[in-house]
């Protein structure tokens, strides 16, 4: 058996049946890390093998004394290295936090530590999440596995990356604008951006905070809604977490699909979208009609301008969630002649990567005096509409089906050089994070070229459940081989 | 109107970020394009919509003001640029007397 191969749900059903220890099947995923990552490169870093293996075998032993292995006892799982781990350096892809070292752990980290998962390592990532390609690392890019030519998506382009290509059996990324579900649609994997407030984002270091959520990735749809349920729940540590209790997502996997109402946005089908993407989401749809869906259309008048609303609030916000990096307390600090704003522009200068000065430029510009209520108002005020918009959807529907990306995986360097179109292959992500709602990305085909091609389900605040049932129902119907890629 | 070079200089001194000219001139001629496709938020009608600052419905979250457990002096100076005697220490910004 190739252990590195088994999707959640079947390395849950070995465990259990002692089929396989969780150290061997730790020891499997090393393995095969070790590899294929000369080719991948998913990782920033992975933990030592005894580290990870001591704590598959402390998974084993808490398993053989009885009761209390959960659902993610000795499950190995990857960690975008923007979400702080305490003792195992954390740099967000980012020169200004090279060999920064966590001294906590963030509450997504410490409830998986609890839960006894299996820490493998740091995955790769657009530095500070910011892009969608995984090329802004300032390691070196992620490679998509199922084409090396090709990048993974981004930002957790490393997560999603990792999970498809056997590294990890779950991973955890982020999602500010379509960070999870971009790269789980290019490489062949489910990947879900929770409801805002879901999940804790204390340790996640912040981008945008009116819009980021840790999200999970998995090879299959039961992986994923493991892998939140883990995570979710309220933390006094972050006030703008629900307090709500995580309801039984694992439940809601078995309930089919008859009965849900999927609404077809016109807006999402339109200019722009690849003509493979469009037909392969459009006969998922009519599979999940075949299982008793119903299918109607509905209208997301605003989409055409979700990316520039996005990029407005997002980069706003990150101008001035990343104006603490000022090399004083924590990070590198440029060594310079002159005073502390010297030192200050001197260090932020060269620890942060273009696109990320880019980013912090447009934000600090959409704040300025005499711009902000031209851009930065202006852009919170068409958000409100954005999220009317799906207000009045979901009064009429239980979920929303899209395409998750208008294209399949695009070649590495070629938008990396032209900013805005990058930016638009965000285009069906970044609604779900300004309006606060949930959404998630799975495989619903290849194109004739070989490459993923995902489908986005997105359902109304704190309704993950009904986007789980659909998905999973889906996933089931269609029967998708896993494909694991070889090098 | 477009941005300008002065502009630019201007927004990077704001965010403590330092380039040389020609990076102010890429700039400036990015930041015109992508600011060019922003301004299509100008065809929506947005009088009387309140600006959506935050998105879930909750607001003053209280708790108890109780003793916790804190970060060791040590833990918070471990990743310091540079330190003395249990101190951050920083260049000097106040003028010598």
């Amino acid at each position: 058996m190739r252990l590195h191969e088994l999707t959640y749900t079947e390395v849950r059903k070995g465990l259990s049946a002692r089929e396989f220890s969780a150290r061997e099947l730790a020891a499997a995923v090393l393995d095969r890390i070790e590899s294929v990552e000369p080719s991948v490169r998913a990782y920033l870093r992975v933990r030592g093998r005894d580290e990870v293996l001591a704590d598959a075998a402390s998974a084993d032993r808490a398993r053989d004394t009885g009761g209390a292995a959960g659902p993610l006892a000795g499950v190995p799982v990857a960690i975008k290295d923007n979400i702080v781990t305490r003792g195992l350096v954390t740099t967000a892809g980012s020169r200004i936090l090279e060999g920064f070292v966590p001294p906590y752990d963030a509450t997504a980290v410490e409830r998986l530590r609890g839960a006894h998962a299996v820490i493998v390592g740091k995955t790769n990532l657009d530095e500070f999440a910011m892009g969608s390609s995984s090329e802004n690392s300032a390691f070196g890019p992620t490679r998509n596995p199922h084409d090396l030519s090709r990048v993974p998506g981004g930002s957790s382009g490393g997560s999603a990356a990792a999970v498809a290509a056997g590294e990890a059996v779950l991973s955890l990324g982020s999602d500010t604008g379509g960070s999870v579900r971009q790269p789980a649609g290019f490489c062949g994997v489910v990947g879900v951006k929770p409801t805002y407030g879901r999940v804790s984002r204390y340790g996640l270091i912040a981008f945008a905070s009116s819009l980021d959520q840790i999200g999970p990735i998995a090879a299959d749809v039961e992986g994923a809604a493991a892998l939140l349920s883990a995570v979710a729940g309220p933390d006094p540590r972050d006030s703008t977490t629900a307090a709500l209790a995580v309801p039984d997502f694992a439940s809601a996997l078995d309930e089919g699909a008859r009965g849900v109402t999927i609404g077809l946005p016109a807006e999402c089908f339109g200019a722009g979208l690849d003509a493979e993407v469009g037909e392969a989401v459009l006969s998922a749809v009519d599979l999940l009609k075949r299982e008793g869906a119903l299918v109607r259309s509905v209208s997301l008048p605003h989409t055409g301008h979700g990316i520039a609303t996005y990029y407005l609030v997002a980069d706003a916000e990150a101008s001035s969630n990343l104006a603490r990096y000022d090399g004083m307390k924590y990070g590198r600090r440029a060594p310079v002649e002159g005073d502390l704003v010297d030192s200050y522009s001197a260090t932020r200068s060269g620890g942060f990567g273009s696109e990320v000065r880019r980013r912090i430029m447009l934000g600090t510009f959409a704040l300025s005096a005499g711009y902000r209520d031209e851009y930065y108002v202006r852009a919170q005020r068409v958000r409100t509409l954005i999220a009317r918009d799906y207000a009045r959807a979901f009064g009429e529907v239980d979920a929303i089906v899209t395409p998750t990306s208008p294209t399949t995986a695009f070649r590495l360097g070629e938008r990396i050089d032209d900013p805005l179109a990058m930016y638009l292959s965000d285009v069906y992500t970044t609604q779900a994070n300004l309006a606060g709602v949930a959404a998630m990305s799975l495989p619903c085909g290849l194109s004739a070229q070989g490459l993923p091609i995902g489908l986005q389900i997105t359902v109304d605040a704190f309704r993950e459940r009904d986007m789980f049932r659909i998905a999973r129902a889906f996933e089931r119907a269609v029967g998708l081989p896993r494909l694991i890629p070889e090098f | 109107m477009p941005v300008t070079i002065d502009d630019v200089r201007h927004v990077a001194t704001l965010a403590r970020l330092a380039f040389s000219d020609e990076e102010l001139e890429g700039f400036t001629s990015e930041m015109n394009a992508i600011l060019a496709h922003f301004e299509r938020l100008r065809e929506i009608r947005v009088e009387g919509v309140e600006p959506a600052y935050r998105i879930l419905r909750r607001t003053n979250v209280l708790r108890e003001d109780e003793i916790g457990e804190a970060l060791s002096q040590e833990d918070a100076l471990a990743n310091a640029p540079d330190q003395d005697g249990g101190f951050f220490r920083v260049p000097g910004f106040l003028p010598e007397s």
